[in-house]
């Protein structure tokens, strides 16, 4: 049982305030979709929860049956799918898999990396090199980044974006495994992925 | 299950590694740090051979070689993390010290294989002859340690800056100057050809000197790292 929630969450950049005094609260099961115009902050909610930028006020607490995570337990319970997150262009799609499943930690080597990929879509070009994909397959690789430790929160910022119908059937798998093993937080304007939701938030 | 300790080893080893392979790929640093020393060695031995350089410069002018590559390349682990985007994919999955370890353990890498590559050049092209070849590759190594660990916490500190490589030398030649004091009279000494017991006192400073780089590293890094 793992329990996301936002206690008087404030970001401001200088005197532009993003958003002010946040509060909310997700348990496993289901999904917050986050909603609001351009430069409202749904990115900047987004990396704040992954623990990337700090809030100006407000913490954000998440638990499970061992209580609060901590850094450290956070890298291993964490997943987080967005548009400025970059993987390593020189290395292959296999080898990115298996340095961050050493960093995080996982058991399992190659073969758990090439079922991962699996997943995704991308075993045919998992020794090909990361600089050599298109758009779309870099977004597929982010999602075998994000799922490959089953982590109990995953956060995705625009999930279909540069994805074929493929790819958006493969993120509606995601959210479904999702939903079934924690939380998960989904920033949108997309009618179709708001659909996703249990809880709203819109910021702006 | 792993334990902590061998899983933070797994991690340290696991940005070496990536480091390493990105480095064979796309040659970043690499040919930054190898294209200094040998223009540099080449301008420094034609001059020594012109002017006449007494046995107390050749130990200057080594260092000055060593040093100013280093500067060239040592900041480029941190710098391309930053500039590529990946640092902040790294800070989501890596503990803080195993990627300061991992890009420490690179640096001294990557500075060994500059010495191996210009040492023997040096000699070679500026006719030097070693007296205490032993207490020689000591200094070396001692000093190439310490200017590893400054220069990647440095690197740490400045690749978040917009006037990186300005900062980067700015930062790091007053924390490098009592490495290249006792580099240079240990190597003199060495040149010259001191006892083991002379050379020591040279050898504890950059050895105590490399220790406190790498013990501030892990103790303030994480701070450096996840400042956001």
């Amino acid at each position: 049982m793992v329990t996301l929630e936002i206690q008087g969450l404030s970001k401001a950049f200088g005197d532009r305030v993003l958003f002010k005094n946040l509060n909310f609260r997700v348990e496993s099961g289901q999904c917050l979709v986050v909603t609001g115009r351009n430069g409202s902050g749904k990115t900047t909610l987004l990396r704040i929860i992954a623990g990337l930028v700090r809030p100006t006020r407000g913490r954000v607490l998440i638990c499970d049956e061992n209580g609060v995570m901590d850094r450290s337990r956070l890298r291993r319970n964490l997943g987080i799918v967005a548009p400025d997150l970059v993987l390593y262009d020189e290395l292959t799609a296999l080898e990115n898999l298996v340095l961050f499943a050493r960093l995080r930690g996982l058991d399992g080597g190659p073969e758990a990396a090439k079922r991962t990929l699996e997943k995704v879509g991308l075993c045919e070009r998992a020794g090909d090199l990361v600089a050599t994909f298109s758009s779309g397959m870099k977004q597929r690789l982010k999602y075998a980044f994000a799922i490959q430790h089953s982590p109990s929160v995953l956060l995705l910022d625009e999930p279909t974006s540069n994805l074929d119908e493929q790819g958006v059937d493969m993120v509606r798998r995601v959210v479904s495994e999702q939903k079934e093993r924690g939380v998960l937080v989904v920033a949108t304007n997309d009618p179709e992925e708001r659909s996703y939701g249990e809880q709203f938030l819109h910021l702006g | 299950m792993a334990n902590s300790s061998s899983t933070w080893a797994d991690g340290c080893w696991a940005v070496l590694r990536k480091d390493i392979q990105s480095e064979f790929r796309t040659r970043y640093a690499f040919n930054a740090v190898v294209v200094f020393a040998i223009t540099t060695l080449a301008v420094v031995s034609y001059s020594a051979q012109v002017v006449g350089a007494g046995s107390r410069l050749l130990s200057p002018l080594l260092w000055i070689i060593i040093l100013f590559s280093a500067m060239s390349g040592l900041s480029r682990t941190f710098v391309r993390e930053e500039d590529a985007g990946t640092a902040n994919t790294l800070r989501l999955v890596a503990e803080p010290t195993a990627v300061y370890v991992g890009k420490l353990l690179f640096n001294t890498a990557l500075l060994a294989v500059l010495d191996v590559l210009i040492v023997p050049l040096f000699l070679v092209l500026m006719d030097v002859s070693v007296g205490n070849l032993f207490l020689f590759v000591v200094i070396l190594i001692t000093g190439s340690a310490s200017i590893a660990a400054t220069a990647t916490f440095v690197a740490a500190i400045v690749s978040k800056a917009s006037v990186r490589s300005a900062l980067f030398a700015v930062l790091s030649f007053p924390l490098l100057v009592p490495v290249l004091v006792a580099a240079v009279q240990g190597t003199e000494a060495s040149l010259r050809g001191a006892s083991i017991p002379e050379g020591m006192p040279f050898v504890r400073i950059l050895t105590a000197f490399a220790g406190a780089m790498v013990a501030v590293g892990l103790l303030l890094f994480e701070h450096v790292w996840n400042e956001a």
